[in-house]
C-alpha cells in the first residue's frame, strides 16, 4: 500500500466529494419538493396532473439513472437542447428522486386514519387546512424512514455522474487507476470516501427515526 | 313547553350506497333546544343518517334544512355549515400530534379566525367544566378513552354550534368510562343544547331524550317520548329491539310478547 500516493491524491477525492455533495444536496432538496407536490396532486386527485404524475412515476422508477443521464446529456442536444453537466446531473437526480420521494410521502399520507380527516371536516376545516394542519404533520413523521432511505439511495446514485463528464468520486478513482495503475489505493480511498459521507447520514437518519417514534405523539 | 322553531330538518332523505337503500325516505324535524335520541339495531342506518346531516355522506334524494334554509341543493359551503353542526365520533379522532389545548383551539383559530389568546381562555374554561383542565398540555395518547371523548366534546363545543351530533360516542369505551362521558352530555342537555344522539345506552337515552326515534331498515319506525317508547312501544319491531336489552334469569327464553 503506497501511503504517500494516498496522501498526495486525497485532495482530489475531497474536491470530488464536495462536487458530489453539492449537486446531491440540490438534487435531493428538489426531489423532496417534487415528491411532495406529486403526493399532494394525488391526494387532491387533481385531474390531468394526476395522470401525468402516474406516468412520470412509472417512467422515473423503471429507468436507470444512467439511462436518464444519457438521454439528457446526449439525447437532448440532438433536439437542440443543451444542458450543462451539472444541470444534467441535478435534473437527472431530481427526476429519479422525485418519484421515490412521492411514493414515500404518499404512503405516509395513506397511513393517516380516515377518521382524522372526518374529524377535521366536522370542525369546518377546508381541504387545504386539513392537509396542512392534520394530515401532513402525521404523514411526514411516518414517512421519515422511507425519506431517509431515499436520501442515502440518491447519494449513492451520484456515482454515475461521470458519464456526463463530472469529476465525481468514481471518476477520480478510475482516473487514478488509469494513470498510475494504483488500483488498490484508488479503490480503498473510494470506499472510504463513500463511507465517510454516508455513515453520518445513516446514523443521523436512525437518530431522527428514533426521536420521532418517541416524540410524544403517535397512537 | 311551547315549541321552539325548527333548527334542523331532514325531508324525505334517501341514501343509497349502490347495494340497496340505507336510508329510505327519512323525515325528521329537530326543534331548537330539543334532544333527540336515535336508537335501532346495528346497521339500521342511524349513524349514516347522522353523517348525512353534516355532509360527511352524500344523499341521493331529499333535502336537509338548517334554520329553514336548504343546505343540500346547489353549491353548499359545507365547511361553513359544519361550524353550526358540531359532531363527535365514536373513535374520538383527536389529532395525535397536537396537545389537548391545540386540538381544541385549532377550529376556532383556523376556521373562525378568532383570537388565539381569547380562544385558549375559553378552551380552559370548557376543559374545567368537563374536569380536564389539568390535562390541557397532555397529548391524546396519554389520556384514557373517556378523557379523550370529553376533549372531543369540548373541541366540538368551542365552535359554538347550533346543534351537536353524537355518533355512538360511548361505544368504544370501557364500561367504567361511559358514565363520565354521558354525564357531560346530560349536563349539556340540561343547559339547553340542541342535540341529535345515536346511542346503544338505553338508560341514558331514556334520561336525556325529549324524543326517541326508533329506526329500523333505513326507516323511522317509531317516534315518541322516552316514557312511551320504553314502556309501551307501539310496534312489534320496537318491542323486539327493546327485548334484546333485557336479560332473563335462569336462561328463561324471551319472545317478542314476553316484554
Amino acid at each position: 500500500m503506497d501511503t504517500e500516493f494516498i496522501a498526495e491524491y486525497i485532495p482530489l477525492y475531497i474536491e470530488a466529494a464536495k462536487l458530489m455533495l453539492g449537486i446531491g444536496l440540490i438534487g435531493i432538496v428538489l426531489s423532496l419538493i417534487v415528491g411532495l407536490l406529486i403526493a399532494l396532486i394525488q391526494y387532491f386527485k387533481v385531474p390531468i396532473l394526476r395522470q401525468i404524475a402516474t406516468v412520470y412515476i412509472e417512467l422515473s422508477r423503471n429507468t436507470p439513472l444512467l439511462v436518464q443521464l444519457f438521454f439528457l446529456y446526449f439525447g437532448l442536444p440532438k433536439a437542440g437542447i443543451y444542458i450543462s453537466s451539472e444541470g444534467c446531473a441535478i435534473i437527472g437526480l431530481c427526476f429519479l428522486g422525485g418519484s421515490y420521494m412521492a411514493e414515500a410521502f404518499r404512503s405516509g399520507i395513506e397511513s393517516v386514519e380516515k377518521g382524522q380527516e372526518e374529524a377535521a371536516l366536522a370542525l369546518g376545516l377546508r381541504k387545504g387546512q386539513i392537509i396542512k394542519y392534520v394530515i401532513l404533520p402525521q404523514a411526514i413523521s411516518v414517512s421519515i424512514p422511507a425519506l431517509c432511505a431515499n436520501v442515502i439511495f440518491l447519494i449513492k446514485e451520484t456515482s454515475v455522474f461521470s458519464v456526463v463528464a463530472l469529476a465525481d468520486l468514481m471518476y477520480v478513482a478510475k482516473d487514478l487507476i488509469g494513470l498510475y495503475y494504483k488500483t488498490d489505493e484508488a479503490l480503498l480511498m473510494l470506499v472510504v470516501a463513500y463511507l465517510i459521507i454516508l455513515l453520518p447520514i445513516s446514523i443521523l437518519a436512525a437518530v431522527l427515526e428514533r426521536s420521532l417514534r418517541y416524540a410524544g405523539f403517535g397512537n | 313547553m311551547a315549541k321552539q322553531p325548527v333548527l334542523l330538518e331532514a325531508k324525505n332523505i334517501i341514501k343509497d350506497y349502490g347495494n340497496g337503500q340505507v336510508l329510505n325516505d327519512i323525515s325528521l324535524q329537530i326543534h331548537k333546544g330539543e334532544v333527540i335520541v336515535l336508537v335501532g339495531p346495528s346497521g339500521c342506518g342511524k349513524s349514516t343518517f347522522l353523517r348525512c346531516m353534516n355532509g360527511l355522506e352524500q344523499i341521493q334524494a331529499g333535502q336537509i334544512l338548517l334554520d329553514g334554509e336548504v343546505i343540500t341543493e346547489g353549491k353548499t359551503d359545507w365547511p361553513k355549515v359544519r361550524q353550526k353542526i358540531g359532531m363527535v365520533f365514536q373513535s374520538y379522532d383527536l389529532f395525535p400530534h397536537m396537545s389537548v389545548i391545540d386540538n381544541i383551539i385549532l377550529g376556532p383559530v383556523k376556521v373562525q379566525g378568532r383570537d388565539k389568546k381569547e380562544v385558549t381562555e375559553e378552551a380552559e374554561k370548557l376543559l374545567d367544566r368537563v374536569g380536564l383542565l389539568d390535562k390541557k398540555d397532555a397529548y391524546p395518547r396519554q389520556l384514557s378513552g373517556g378523557q379523550k371523548q370529553r376533549v372531543a366534546i369540548v373541541r366540538a363545543l368551542i365552535l359554538k354550534p347550533e346543534i351537536l351530533l353524537f355518533d355512538e360516542v360511548t361505544a368504544a369505551l370501557d364500561p367504567e368510562m361511559v358514565r363520565e362521558v354521558l354525564d357531560v352530555i346530560l349536563e349539556l342537555a340540561s343547559s339547553g343544547y340542541t342535540m341529535l344522539i345515536v346511542t346503544h345506552e338505553m338508560q341514558f337515552a331514556r334520561a336525556v331524550a325529549d324524543r326517541i326515534v326508533f329506526i329500523d331498515g333505513g326507516k323511522i319506525v317509531e317516534s315518541d317520548t322516552p316514557e312511551a317508547f320504553f314502556t309501551q312501544p307501539k310496534t312489534d319491531r320496537a318491542r323486539r329491539f327493546l327485548n334484546t336489552f333485557i336479560y332473563a334469569k335462569d336462561g328463561e327464553k324471551l319472545t317478542s310478547d314476553s316484554y
